[in-house]
């Protein structure tokens, strides 16, 4: 008897697991009638403020609520909470991406059927979370204007894979000369057709276009997931 | 389930047999950076069955189905969605987010010149 090498094929996707999950989420997400919005984007883009400023106009006419994932502090829990939804926190430990699984476990003892709009915030972070299906029915990816115009050509798989671009933090834009036509090429170039809207959660402005569009992604919703 | 587990699986299937090698398909897309995987490879493997084994990665382009062309094309970058052949914008994506074990390197035991039937 000797040793030898063989070679056996395998061909399992790594993230299978994960991505069973997150079809089963989004099935139930479906079945409940709610309709989740994933946000995705570096730390420091303003994912929290634009949430808090989100949930805060929702709140009146419909029934939201937030799950947003950190490495170790509540802080982000703490300020969303401010605006008077249930919101709770996923603290990821040293992971530095939410897995659907994770959602799912954050769901338990909620009653999704009297939702209409869930938000989750990803982990800062432009790397990671691109690879990792949570079950949302859109993803949003941030891009504030201090962080330059060329992030979607520096991360083009979170670009690729997101639903829509908001750009943040506007009211700064001209302080920082951020150049919009650029930026906006870079989001086309990686993710063509992507709609990009243009925000500041600090004066309010460009949240009521934020909010149609809501609105009407979410009367387009596929009538069964993906 | 990570890379390590998928091997380990192979690895109980066949009697606990050594791992010599895993064989990854890693998409342009995926979204997993090739140094950190294999910087991160040694430590992962470290007192199990892959102990000493080789990570072995296969990068893949993005692939989209252009719809002017109605052809797949190979994207030169995924910095730039537009045909390489006739620039029009691209947005199906068939391949280039790919993160898959392809196959493994095992030793197995056989004895010469015999095959084992079941």
């Amino acid at each position: 008897m000797s040793l030898h090498p063989r070679l056996v094929e395998v061909r399992q996707n790594v993230l299978k697991q994960n991505d069973i999950v997150a079809r089963e989420l989004r099935q139930r997400f479906h079945d409940a009638g709610v309709y989740v919005v994933s946000l995705v984007s570096s730390p420091g883009s303003g994912k929290t403020a634009f949430l808090e400023q989100t949930l805060t106009l929702l709140r009146p006419n419909r029934r939201v609520a937030a799950l947003v994932g950190d490495l170790a502090t509540d802080n982000d829990a703490v300020r969303l909470a401010r605006s008077q939804v249930p919101v709770k926190q996923i603290t990821t430990g040293t992971l530095c991406h939410l897995e659907a699984a994770m959602v799912r476990n954050a769901l338990d003892g909620w009653d999704l059927e009297k939702l209409d709009f869930l938000f989750i915030e990803n982990v800062g972070n432009l790397v990671c979370p691109a690879s990792y299906d949570i079950g949302e029915d859109l993803r949003v990816v941030l891009l504030s204007v201090t962080e330059g115009e060329d992030k979607p050509l520096k991360y083009p798989a979170i670009f690729n894979t997101a639903d829509a671009a908001v750009l943040t933090k506007m009211d700064l834009a001209e302080a920082v000369e951020f150049d919009l036509a650029a930026a906006e090429r870079n989001v086309n170039l990686v993710r063509p057709g992507m709609p990009l809207l243009r925000v500041s959660s600090k004066t309010g402005t460009g949240m009521e276009e934020w909010l149609r569009f809501l609105s009407s992604s979410c009367a387009l919703r596929e009538p069964s997931p993906r | 389930m990570s890379v390590v587990e998928i091997a380990e699986e192979e690895s109980v299937k066949r009697g606990g047999a050594k791992i010599l090698a895993v064989y990854l398909k890693l998409g342009e897309l995926s979204g997993v950076v090739k140094d950190a995987l294999l910087s991160s490879y040694e430590m992962a493997c470290e007192g199990t069955v892959l102990q000493g084994s080789r990570l072995v990665i296969e990068e893949l382009r993005v692939v989209v189905n252009c719809p002017k062309c109605l052809a797949p094309r190979t994207l030169a970058s995924a910095q730039r969605f537009l045909c390489p052949e006739c620039q029009s914008p691209v947005t199906d994506v068939i391949q280039g987010r790919e993160l898959h074990v392809a196959a493994v390197e095992i030793e197995t035991a056989e004895l010469e010149g015999l095959e084992v039937s079941s």
